[in-house]
């Protein structure tokens, strides 16, 4: 392991993937024949444009006017008070158009998918955050929009189907295999399988063929970006660490990869741990997965002896992933990110404490890394800090927590 | 090594054009699929391939991705796809059989294992749908040492530049889908699909097989006119979640269909 992180030390932000999308053994394009060809014209497409500078000064100009990029770093006073260490500051991605990160990808994905001429746009959602994010972009530069989702997300998150609704997206229901995200994944795929001519796939987390992965980590690394910034205007120096919370990972891939040969900024994500780890009713493949090829790509999985995918728990429905991103997948392998796991009781207690103390209500998922910060902040000394990606807003809860509770709304 | 019993099936005779029919093994049990494989070669079967059930079947239509969960409510495991093939060989040894899935129960396993495995109980190919050419080096390096031929896809979408190449790597045969699709798909253009496998024999120096999107004697005549092989599976798989409660239909029918497309095959190529 040691020799690993020696041979790719001093350029891990520029050198990964390699040309194929490997990162290490992680990565890589395992798909049918058929995607190969749409999937490698993605790849030029993206080779091309990502270094051109029309292309990008407009993702910036969508990002600061239809986004509202740069969104604060946060210095969350109280709540660095009442945990006695660390100071806690949150990223606060949640005040971004559409209420997450994932408007960073889909507008980035969105000028690519106008750039190559195609107008049929398919998608899959989980919580329903990228559908939403998808049907928006899809809806500004009006293209079609298709979004595949499990039938059992879309009981648990009708707010969001009603909005991509309104949004002129058609929803269809999945119900193949477990009908959560995994299968709204598979069935995406089947449908671009069917429909490469005119379509394009807005993969909403950092995984899949290459060059997904990449790709949604460098339309999401403007999180990094700007933490990196504020945090050397409000504290003159580079936070002590990130962290965030770990489905696909997309959030975090974004916070984390500015700071990569940053070795002095601990990077760390938060898987979700369900009902703990020890019950195998958790979706934290890093934490207690092993390597294998799912979506497209080699990463952590969470499979049982015989490598079938098994369902995952998780309170959050964002995190409710078998899966991971490759490039966590390597980042853990060798040592540069640190990947733990926050129960659903902890994160549902961190919510709670995150909207008493500092009248933030955070999304479920976001929760995770903050509960993670919060257990560690108290044995730091006053003078680290800790920047928290807060990558949603917890509005889409409120079924959630209010059924938690007994309440009916 | 002796010849494989995939080059020999196409060697045999080269007027006849090789029918190669898909069950997913398991479904509903492996019993089942052992009795259908005996039931296959009956009615003309030449080459069986047998899928490896798989939670996620990216690549599938309904119909397979439903055997796929039939299989995989009894724990079907890629080991127990392998001593099925075992146990077919204790009374066939002519058969070629082909092991068709996804990369992950492969990739657990190990790709050693898995090959050595396989070559003993008498599995002659192997396609993994997932993997292509690309990352494909040490798995075909290691079914290669133990004499398994890697079989690949083409796809209606694949250029020429990429034919070439893939027809380098594979042994066996080409398996060419005829479709922009899952399988089980039906907008079959059979013209269009003559004048690729045409295009693609002329960089191939191994027989071509055609999939995806034929379901009945006639397609599958008509496909043979130019192909050398007709691999065909949700048309199959559909009997067997029809009569998978009742064994003597399910045998009849499944004879049935694949015999209807034998002949109509014979029939064309004859005349």
């Amino acid at each position: 392991m040691n020799t690993a992180v020696e041979s790719v030390e001093g350029n891990l932000s520029q050198q990964y993937p390699d040309s194929r999308g490997h990162f290490g053994i992680y990565g890589g394009s395992f798909i049918a024949e058929t995607l190969m060809d749409p999937v490698s014209e993605l790849q030029e497409a993206y080779a091309r444009y990502r270094l051109d500078n029309e292309f990008i000064a407009e993702f910036e100009w969508e990002l600061k006017n239809f986004v509202g990029r740069p969104n604060p770093l946060y210095h969350a006073r109280r709540m660095s008070e009442e945990l006695g260490g660390a100071q806690i500051w949150l990223k606060r991605e949640d005040l971004n158009h559409t209420g997450a990160h994932k408007i960073n990808n889909t507008v980035g994905q969105a000028l690519l998918a106008r750039r190559m001429g195609k107008k049929r746009i398919i998608a899959e959602t989980g919580a329903g955050q990228h559908g939403v994010a998808t049907a928006t972009v899809c809806a500004r530069w009006g293209m079609e929009c298709i979004v595949y989702m499990g039938e059992e997300d879309i009981v648990r998150q009708a707010p969001n189907v009603f909005r991509m609704k309104l949004l002129g997206a058609k929803v269809v229901p999945v119900t193949s295999g477990s009908r959560t995200l995994k299968d709204a994944l598979n069935e995406a795929m089947r449908d671009w399988v069917g429909n490469v001519d005119d379509t394009f796939y807005i993969i909403g987390t950092a995984a899949g063929p290459h060059p997904y992965p990449a790709m949604v980590r460098d339309f999401n690394s403007v999180i990094g970006k700007e933490i990196k910034e504020q945090s050397l205007e409000h504290t003159g120096r580079l936070p002590d660490a990130v962290i965030a919370c770990v489905g696909g990972g997309s959030n975090a891939i974004g916070a984390f990869h500015p700071f990569l040969d940053d070795k002095e900024v601990e990077l760390i994500g938060v898987e979700a741990g369900g009902d703990g780890l020890e019950t195998g009713r958790h979706a934290a493949p890093l934490s207690a997965g092993k390597p294998g090829v799912l979506h497209g790509n080699r990463t952590y999985l969470m499979e049982d002896e015989a490598g079938q995918i098994i369902e995952t728990h998780s309170v959050s429905a964002g995190l409710d992933y078998p899966g991971v991103g490759p490039e966590h997948s390597w980042l853990k392998d060798i040592g540069r990110a640190k990947y733990v796991a926050a129960t659903d009781a902890e994160a549902l207690d961190a919510t709670h404490k995150l909207c008493r103390i500092e009248g933030i209500i955070p999304a479920l998922e976001s929760a995770h890394a903050l509960a993670y910060a919060m257990n560690i902040a108290p044995s730091l000394g006053t003078d680290k800090n800790i920047v928290v990606n807060l990558s949603g807003r917890g509005d889409k809860d409120i079924n959630t927590l209010a059924d938690i509770e007994g309440i009916t709304l | 090594m002796s010849q494989s019993r995939i080059a020999a099936s196409f060697a045999k005779d080269s007027n006849r054009k090789l029918l190669v029919p898909y069950i997913t093994a398991g479904d509903p049990n492996l019993d089942t699929t052992l009795d259908l494989m005996h039931t296959l070669v009956k009615a003309g079967a030449d080459v069986i391939e047998l899928g490896i059930p798989f939670s996620d079947p990216m690549a599938d239509g309904p119909v397979i991705q439903a055997a796929c969960e039939r299989a995989l409510k009894n724990n079907v495991t890629l080991v127990q796809v392998i001593e099925t093939v075992k146990r077919f060989r204790e009374t066939n040894n002519e058969t070629a059989v082909v092991l068709m899935g996804y990369m992950n129960p492969v990739e657990i396993l190990g790709y050693k294992k898995f090959a050595g495995l396989a070559s003993e109980a008498g599995v002659d190919g192997v396609l993994t749908v997932d993997l292509p050419p690309e990352e494909a080096d040490e798995l075909v390096a290691e079914l290669d040492a133990v004499g398994l031929d890697s079989i690949f896809l083409l796809s209606p979408t694949t250029p020429d530049s990429r034919v070439k190449h893939v027809c380098e790597k594979a042994s066996g045969y080409i398996y060419y889908v005829s479709l922009k699709g899952v399988t089980g798909a039906a907008n079959l253009d059979t013209a269009e699909v003559a004048s690729k496998v045409e295009h693609i024999k002329s960089f191939a120096n191994i027989p071509v097989a055609v999939g995806f999107g034929i379901r009945d004697a006639e397609s599958a005549a008509a496909i043979s006119v130019t192909a050398d092989a007709i691999v065909v599976g949700s048309v199959l798989v559909s009997l067997v979640a029809d009569h998978g409660d009742n064994p003597d239909q399910l045998h009849q029918s499944m004879f049935d269909t694949v015999n209807a497309m034998r002949l109509a095959m014979d029939e064309t190529g004859a005349a």
